[in-house]
């Protein structure tokens, strides 16, 4: 029976999870439909294909009712047309906003403008997500952008803030802003064994460390007077990274560095000798790319970088997660000992991220 | 001057863009009332501009406070055009008009427009000042309650059910004045809406000093209904039961009917009197009643005017009652089912007020309309003249559950009216005296038994002794449109039982038209009555509760639906099976295909007993102490009483004497009938579904709710289409509806559909409309069968006690007196859980004591603790019933009666008719609920759509829509004490009724 007309309207609005799902990954009623047949739901309640089909089509609608409120989710809390439980809330903004892993780390570092959607199709073909739902996350990721660009204050925050989204998925939009912002270079063939969790941790890294708004949060009262802003690196914190050069240029150091390394790691791990001979080659690898870091194109290079400089060569050598762990805990504190080296802060504030995102990004 | 009304528009949100160029909007408000305009300064370039305004401060007649709404208007300025109008807000200030309603509407409310829904919305806060006025009751009549729900409201006690009031008011429908050719669509919606609101308005204020003539202060089950009758006019009319109320003190009201459990009210059940306070008939109608049980051989007809010749003070008065649930001891018996339609052709309302907007002229019952006899009221007058008549028939000197509706196609009209002939208790009448009467038959089957003589019956019925109290006649079958007495003793579960009827008709017109219809009407109430009654006997039941009717016509068609709730009353007698016959016996393979169907009928009947666990109590011959009971006999009568033309009644005489049981199947149609009766899908596990207030068998409520409404709409595509075939079309229609409830409420399981309102229509030749709003309820299934297990095994202890042990749990403490005679009953037992019933009880009105709510503000705030802090939203919610589980009602604050037109001239972008309809039914939704928060309510009960009236034209992408809802807002709050709530909402009940039952 096909109906002219058919609604359903709860006062309380009823939306079913699983078709709110299908719906997010960009199925069609009649393939939505399909998809919850085979799922055997008809045996469990008794119903006919046609029961299904309504159904589907007034959960389809009342999310496209839905779709413009949860474009700006505070609007959800205090709007009047749906009656829906906060914990229902919660759950319509978070899904509505989570993204296949699979594709932002298609777009992850590109610039979310026109010319990248125009390649959505190509992406979901890529990836196997409906260009329905490449489309939903693409202007998700572009419609947090353009909130947060221009807030002050902590990115995660700001993002928590204005669309009601867990933790996770707050810091998850903060690495993708942030990555589009800096336009951080992910495609690359060799960085490809990457995931995007790879990438969101050194993001959060990079924020909570290289921003303005790391050096430390200001007090409450002064955070409108002061320039605070963690989606840009900290253009200072660059500058400054050039005086570690030293750290290569100046042979004594260097020598001293490395004896000092090589001491202290001597009869702890198999990789010894591999380690002391490229002592000089990684080292040069981690100081070039920080001194390098104040044109924008090194920056957008970071990571491949860091692949090329340092984990690629690591890893032809066989270095195990722990090896790396040791030789850069090692690296990093024996700096301190150099009694000529100066710049101590500068080096840990660069030496932490660098770690952080090496030990991240070092797959056995 | 009796009046301030002052208005402040405090802020807007949302508002939508206005401006292209500035992506913004100048918003400004214009607040009227009457002819008085204020404006709020424009608040430039902002979404969410904060206007704080000063109060504006209308002086207006308090009559003006009753018919007008407060209209808010929110346009965005314009410095080089016309200013654009956002939407509009019309308040209704009746709530605040009572003393005991709301004291302020303060709010966020949608702002509307009737092209484009809601907009944004805006917080506006309202006040009256009434002054004191001794002339105050001339013209208005502030002050007097209305309720919709249909029994007497939760936190009042009834001192005086006056009766019936019934008001019509007429006026040229706008959209059909000349000036339609030339206005917007917008302005011809709004002058439509804020008419029907004005219309509606003084309705309710005249209605109000009709009860105030009686002497009462409430209106309760007000029913407001509206008649688009195009060229030729709008009716708008109402009926209700004139009370005088009091309200329990607060606090004190832990449930439904706990006035009757006050210490005060020694006359535990409130006095009844069809006219006035003091009326003189008290004395002969109490000989009456005291007759009619016991000695039941007077002469036929023996009702009330028989004895009396003028039964009420007042001829012109009908002693109908639109409560459908009454307090215990009110009703006495039950007839059986009135009703009366006529078809009537529409012409132009003669009303000399036409062609003046403002002013339109009420027809008053009583004033000197007789010499314009085509009036709408002398159509009312004669049908309701016709209910009176066959409720005298009945030997019945009243009809409650009373209603009335109409159905309109082009230039005819059917009217409609149908309510249950009963004997209500006069004994109350007489103050004081009631201690001295005995009861004269128990609570749990009373109602049952005839209120007409058994030698001289008004038509052909079986009847038998009363299987409970074994003293009095009781019919085979019993069809009511009341709600299940909850007093009343029954056996299993009810469950929703609806016959469906189309019958094409030829395209006519005028009188030719109206007389074909009325020549159909006869054979499809015939025809439903059919249905209904082997659906009842399929499911093993007896009767039916909540019967209503629905005729609908359309060009070329006639629809009618029947629904009601079968149940198993214990006083009844086990129903009949169903024989098959067929016509020719001496085919083998015809007598193979009867004999197949008739296994499957039996079958059905089996499966449904288990199902709607109908096992009633097994008659042993050897029964001591009462009299034997007829011998049963298989083939029974068909029909009960509901006749309701005369012309029903013939055929139905007829049909009797063919012994009627035994369907046969002489032809196609027959082996049809007989297929769709057993085509009716049994509702899954877990589900119930009913069409009253109380479902039979289930009380143990848990607190989820959720109520909805759903609308489909079928084209029929072939054009040669038969009766046979659209019957399948529609039958199939409701079922799949009825099915895709189940399905989308199967996260609530176990759960029970409530009050199920079914409403057909024909809206255009080739549509058939199907509306229905239901509430789905879950309930604590682990306790019903704890209930059930509990139950002492008696069975075949002694004939006497045989029946307790199908009592519900609350029967039993009500079946006090008469389980005395028994001597099978398990009094420790009993007298324990009595008596820890009773303790719980008092222990609950001591916490309430302790926590009763002073001022309504106290209230309100502590509601919104209860919520959340995250949502800055009241949750409000919304139930067709008069209560909400788990929950006790604390205040009533006024009626809702809202009417709306949504009109849209781009259909394909809103998503075709369904997105638009889905889109401005949840519209309704908010708006009903953003009132009721503004009230300081967080529920509505009784709500109901009453018209949802939808026309489309997608070839010009372009669709109206009518709705009219109403209901009542109501503050209520948890249940406090920590027993399971809903179980506790029926001990205190029952205590408290057994308590009474003792003194």
């Amino acid at each position: 029976m096909t109906m002219e007309l058919d609604v359903f309207v709860g006062n309380t609005t009823i939306m079913d999870e699983e078709v709110y799902q299908l719906w997010l990954d960009g199925y069609t009623v009649n393939d939505a439909v399909k998809v919850r047949m085979d799922g055997g739901v008809m045996e469990e309640c008794e119903a006919s294909a046609d029961v299904l089909l309504s159904d589907t089509m007034d959960q389809y609608r009342t999310f496209q009712m839905c779709e413009r409120l949860l474009h700006s989710p505070s609007k959800l809390g205090n709007q009047l047309l749906f009656q829906i439980p906060p914990h229902r809330q919660a759950m319509l903004i978070e899904r509505y906003y989570t993204f296949d892993d699979a594709f932002v780390r298609e777009v992850l570092g590109k610039k979310l403008s026109k010319g990248t959607k125009k390649d959505l199709d190509d992406i979901g073909a890529k990836t196997g997500v409906t260009l329905k739902s490449c489309r939903r996350q693409f202007d998700n990721f572009k419609r947090v952008f353009k909130v947060v660009e221009e807030l002050k204050g902590p990115l995660v925050e700001n993002i928590r803030h204005h669309f009601l989204l867990s933790d996770k998925l707050a810091r998850d939009y903060a690495a993708i802003v942030f990555f589009a912002n800096n336009r951080f270079e992910t495609g690359k063939r060799k960085l490809q064994y990457l995931t995007f969790q790879d990438f969101a941790f050194c993001a959060g890294q990079l924020i909570s460390n290289w921003t303005v708004g790391a050096v430390g949060e200001p007090a409450d009262h002064q955070r409108s007077f002061r320039f605070y802003m963690d989606v840009d690196l900290d253009k200072e914190f660059l500058q400054e990274l050039k005086e570690l050069k030293v750290l290569i240029t100046d042979k004594d150091l260097l020598d001293q560095h490395k004896s000092l390394v090589c001491t202290a790691l001597r009869g702890k791990t198999k990789a010894f000798n591999e380690m002391e001979t490229n002592f000089k080659n990684l080292s040069r690898g981690l100081v070039n790319i920080a001194a390098k870091l104040t044109n924008t194109k090194d920056v957008r290079d970071f990571f491949i970088d860091l692949v090329e400089k340092f984990i690629e060569p690591c890893r032809s050598d066989r270095w195990t997660a722990a090896d790396i762990r040791l030789y850069l805990t090692h690296y990093n504190n024996s700096a301190h000992i150099l009694d000529t080296f100066k710049h101590q802060v500068v080096w840990d504030r660069y030496m932490g991220v660098v770690k952080s995102c090496i030990f991240k990004m070092y797959h056995d | 001057m009796p009046g301030k009304l002052k208005a402040k528009i405090v802020a807007g949100r949302h508002l939508p863009v206005m401006d292209r160029a500035s992506d913004l909007t100048d918003a400004f408000v214009e607040v009227k009332f009457g002819n008085t305009t204020f404006k709020t300064d424009v608040c430039h370039k902002s979404l969410n501009p904060q206007w704080n305004s000063e109060w504006f401060k209308f002086e207006v007649d308090d009559e003006d406070l009753q018919d007008e709404p407060l209209q808010v208007t929110v346009l965005d300025h314009d410095t080089y055009s016309a200013n654009d109008a956002i939407g509009k807000v019309y308040i209704d200030i009746d709530p605040l008009l009572c003393s005991e309603a709301a004291s302020v509407i303060s709010g966020w409310f949608p702002i509307y427009d009737t092209i484009h829904g809601i907009r944004g919305e805006i917080n506006v806060l309202v006040k009256v000042e009434l002054f004191n006025d001794l002339n105050r009751f001339r013209q208005s009549s502030c002050g007097v309650k209305f309720f919709c729900t249909t029994s007497i409201p939760r936190c009042y006690r009834a001192v005086m059910v006056h009766g019936f009031v019934e008001e019509l008011v007429v006026n040229e429908d706008p959209e059909y004045q000349w000036i339609d050719r030339i206005r917007t669509p917008r302005a011809s919606n709004e002058a439509r809406q804020r008419l029907i609101s004005l219309m509606s308005g003084e309705l309710q204020r005249k209605i109000g000093l009709k009860v105030l003539e009686m002497g009462g202060n409430a209106v309760v089950g007000y029913l407001q209904c509206f008649d688009l009758e195009g060229e030729s006019g709008l009716v708008v009319r109402a009926i209700g039961t004139a009370c005088t109320l009091d309200k329990l003190s607060s606090g004190s009201a832990p449930n439904t009917n706990t006035h009757i459990a006050l210490p005060t009210t020694s006359s535990s059940p409130p006095p009844f009197s069809p006219s006035k306070p003091c009326s003189r008939q008290s004395s002969s109608s109490d000989t009456d009643l005291s007759l009619t049980p016991k000695t039941g051989k007077n002469t036929w007809p023996r009702p009330l005017t028989h004895s009396h010749p003028s039964p009420s003070p007042h001829c012109g008065e009908f002693p109908f009652f639109t409560l459908t649930s009454f307090p215990p001891g009110f009703l006495v018996h039950v007839g059986g089912v009135v009703s009366a339609r006529s078809v009537k052709l529409l012409d132009r309302i003669h009303n000399p007020a036409l062609g003046n907007t403002r002013s339109y002229k009420l027809l008053d019952w009583n004033s000197v309309t007789a010499d314009e006899p085509e009036t709408r009221d002398a159509w009312w007058e004669e049908i309701r003249q016709e209910i009176k008549s066959h409720a005298k028939a009945l030997g019945c000197h009243a009809v409650v559950g009373y209603s009335e509706s109409t159905s309109i196609c082009e230039e005819v009209c059917i009217l409609s009216a149908s309510g249950t002939a009963a004997i209500l208790n006069p004994r109350y009448m007489r103050e004081g005296s009631n201690c001295l009467f005995e009861e004269p038959s128990p609570p749990s089957c009373g109602f049952c038994h005839i209120p007409y003589d058994e030698l001289n019956m008004p038509f052909p019925a079986q009847l038998t002794y009363c299987y409970l109290c074994r003293r009095q006649k009781v019919p085979d079958v019993l069809f009511t449109t009341i709600d299940l007495p909850p007093e009343a003793a029954v056996t299993g579960k009810g469950c929703l039982i609806q016959a469906r009827l189309c019958r094409l008709k030829k395209k006519a017109q005028g009188e030719v038209n109206a007389t074909a219809i009325s020549n159909l009407l006869p054979f499809m109430e015939y025809e439903l009555h059919t249905q209904l009654m082997n659906k009842l006997k399929l499911r093993s039941m007896n009767s039916l509760f909540g019967l209503h009717i629905q005729i609908s016509v359309g060009e070329n068609m006639l629809l009618g639906l029947a629904s009601a709730t079968g149940v198993y009353l214990t006083a009844l007698p086990a129903p009949g099976g169903i024989q098959i016959a067929g016509k020719t016996p001496g085919e083998l393979s015809n007598e193979h295909h009867i004999l197949t169907i008739q296994k499957r009928i039996n079958d059905t009947i089996a499966k449904n007993k288990e199902l709607y666990q109908i096992n009633p109590p097994e008659l042993t011959e050897e029964v001591v102490g009462s009299p034997i009971p007829e011998p049963r006999q298989r083939s029974r009568l068909f029909r009960s009483h509901s006749e309701s033309s005369d012309e029903v009644s013939e055929l139905d005489l007829s049909h009797g004497k063919k012994d009627a049981f035994v369907l046969e199947i002489d032809d196609t149609d027959a082996v049809e009938d007989i297929h769709s009766l057993l085509t009716d899908a049994p509702t899954p596990t877990g589900f119930y579904s009913c069409n009253t207030e109380i479902m039979p068998g289930i009380n143990n409520w848990t607190s989820g709710v959720q109520m909805f409404t759903s609308v489909r709409v079928f084209r029929l595509s072939n054009a040669n289409l038969t009766n046979q075939g659209l019957n399948k079309i529609f039958t199939d229609l409701c079922e799949n509806l009825l099915k895709s409830f189940y399905f989308k409420l199967r996260s609530m399981i176990p759960c029970c559909l409530c009050q199920l309102n079914f409403t057909v229509a024909v809206p255009e030749e080739e549509l058939i409309q199907v509306t229905v709003t239901a509430v789905a309820m879950t309930f604590d299934k682990d306790q019903t069968q704890e209930k059930t297990a509990d139950k002492p095994p008696t069975k075949g202890l002694s004939g006497g006690s045989e029946t307790e042990e199908q009592l519900q749990f609350p029967l039993e403490l009500c079946a006090d007196s008469s389980s005395a005679n028994s001597a099978s009953v398990d009094y420790g037992s009993f007298a324990d859980r009595c008596s820890t019933w009773l303790e719980l009880l008092r222990l609950k009105a001591h916490t309430m004591r302790r926590g009763s709510v002073k001022t309504s503000r106290r209230t309100h705030a502590r509601i919104h603790s209860h919520t959340p802090p995250c949502i800055s939203v009241t949750v409000v919610k919304m139930t067709p019933l008069s209560f909400l589980p788990g929950t006790r009602i604390i205040k009533y604050l006024g009626i809702i009666n809202m009417f709306f037109i949504r009109e849209t001239t781009s259909l394909r972008e809103e998503g075709g008719v369904s997105g638009f309809l889905h889109t401005f039914i949840a519209e309704v939704f908010s708006m009903v609920r953003a009132h009721v928060a503004a009230l300081g309510g967080n529920a509505v009960v009784s709500y109901s759509m009453k018209e949802c009236m939808l026309m489309e034209n997608p070839n010009k992408n372009q669709a109206q829509c009518l709705i009219n809802v109403s209901g009542d807002a109501v503050i209520c709050v948890r249940e406090t004490d920590q027993e399971p709530t809903p179980s506790t909402t029926n001990i205190g009940h029952t205590s408290a009724s057994a308590t009474d039952e003792a003194t």
